[in-house]
């Protein structure tokens, strides 16, 4: 088995099941959504308008919320060591986590999207494409995140100061969603593909080379 | 040739002139600089007397953003020669290149407030040098988070390279969400299209900026070398 699946399954397992798992970020996702009808009013057309943007603000704030701990559990209990004597590069490792966090909870988001899409009186024939471009776009923030995990895994209580790392480069991915939850599949989406593709090459490479350092 | 500029002791000489030396010409500059651009250059047929705004928005927004391309470059140097100056200096650039940046958005934003009739307009220029500033202050945080000096200096190095390769991303995503702000009207095929009896007093100015940057960031360089001699006097004296 390689070490790339190896990876995987293991961080997939954990989220999947530890610490409220899938539910909680999922439960936050959907909360935090529920919020924008209560603070706007249940009126349809502002919501038409304003709903499907903040759909992806959702789904953002539902990443920071869960990379945190990333890297710092295997920074604390050694894995992390184990990775670096590894012969696989560091890299594949770290796309794998990135991989597994995109399996275990954009995929879920990505799904959750559809009913909250529709729930925010955005039209039927948007939802596909909002929920395809969900999908796309926590790739492109797990790829971001986890360069914000790596480089603040020594960092006690790092939450905050990862979001401010990493939130300016959120601004491509939400620019081209939230363009697609407007016209639906196009030239946003394609740029939206292309962005996450970049992000998690960066992602890998640029965590890889801060994990390295965290563990000297 | 780095490593002549790598030395600690050599860098100190030299600044020890250079230092005042900027900050003599930034005097100089912004005292010839201010009464030509505020009181002596003409008015804009179109815009009036607010178009002075421009002496001061312009250079701030031009090193804003080279700034933090110069702390990619010195971030660049650092992580791959572990160039121990040029970690330092991509350091005390940090806090300059931020408030040359806020400077400009404030700047922008009085400008805008008669001239388009709003204080803040989410066009892309605007945004994306919002966004920049915030990369700057997502730096700053994290240099100031990391506690051991040599991780601090190569993590800031990675996060600095990263934000580097994504400005330009951001800035074509944000410029493809909204463009209102005018396009680049002085370096741009075909001349200039600024009269050039304004471009005197902007070039004064924008060559005052940088002197102040350059004298404020060998200050702050200054500064954290002799933090570093202290620390190092310091457990020497814990050691004994």
């Amino acid at each position: 088995m390689s070490a790339f699946s190896v990876a995987f399954r293991r961080d997939f397992a954990l989220m999947w099941s530890a610490g409220g798992g899938v539910v909680a970020p999922l439960g936050f996702f959907v909360g935090a959504a529920v919020l924008v009808p209560l603070a706007m009013g249940p009126a349809r057309d502002p919501l038409a308008a304003a709903g499907p943007p903040l759909l992806w603000v959702a789904a953002a704030l539902a990443v920071l919320a869960t990379i945190e701990r990333l890297f710092q559990a295997d920074l604390e209990d050694g894995s992390l060591d184990q990775m670096l004597l590894s012969p696989t590069p560091l890299e594949l490792i770290v796309l794998a986590k990135g991989t597994a966090l995109w399996c275990a909870i954009g995929m879920p988001i990505a799904l959750a999207a559809a009913p909250v899409a529709i729930a925010m009186q955005a039209p039927l024939a948007l939802v596909p494409a909002i929920v395809c471009s969900v999908a796309l776009g926590m790739a492109a923030f797990v790829g971001a995140g986890l360069v914000g995990a790596a480089l603040t895994a020594s960092v006690r209580r790092g939450g905050v100061l990862i979001a401010l790392i990493v939130m300016p480069f959120f601004a491509p991915p939400i620019i081209f969603g939230a363009a697609v939850a407007a016209v639906g599949f196009g030239a946003a989406f394609m740029l939206l593909a292309g962005c996450a593709l970049a992000y998690l090459v960066l992602g890998a490479f640029g965590a890889a080379a801060a994990l390295r350092l965290q563990a000297e | 040739m780095l490593a002549t500029f790598a030395n600690p002791a050599h860098f100190m000489r030299f600044s020890a002139w250079a230092t005042p030396l900027c900050a003599v010409i930034a005097v100089v500059l912004f005292a010839i600089g201010l009464p030509w651009a505020l009181i002596y250059s003409p008015a804009d047929y179109q815009q009036g007397e607010t178009v002075r705004i421009m002496y001061v928005h312009v250079p701030a927004a031009w090193w804003g953003l080279s700034i933090y391309l110069f702390m990619g470059v010195a971030s660049f140097v650092s992580f791959v020669w572990r160039h121990a100056l040029a970690d330092i200096a991509a350091r005390a650039a940090a806090p300059i290149g931020a408030t040359f940046t806020a400077m400009c958005l404030i700047t922008g934003s009085l400008w805008g407030a008669p001239t388009w009739g709003t204080w803040w307009e989410w066009d892309g220029r605007l945004t994306s040098m919002l966004v920049l500033f915030i990369i700057y202050l997502g730096y700053i945080a994290l240099r100031g988070a990391v506690e051991d000096e040599e991780r601090n200096a190569r993590l800031a190095a990675i996060l600095c390279m990263v934000g580097l390769i994504n400005l330009p991303i951001v800035h074509f995503s944000v410029v493809w969400w909204s463009t209102l702000h005018q396009p680049a009207s002085i370096f741009r095929p075909g001349g200039s299209s600024v009269d050039p009896s304004m471009l005197g007093p902007l070039f004064t100015m924008v060559a005052a900026f940088l002197a102040l940057g350059l004298a404020l960031g060998l200050m702050n360089m200054r500064a954290a070398i002799f933090r570093r001699r202290v620390e190092t006097v310091r457990l020497r004296g814990a050691n004994a």
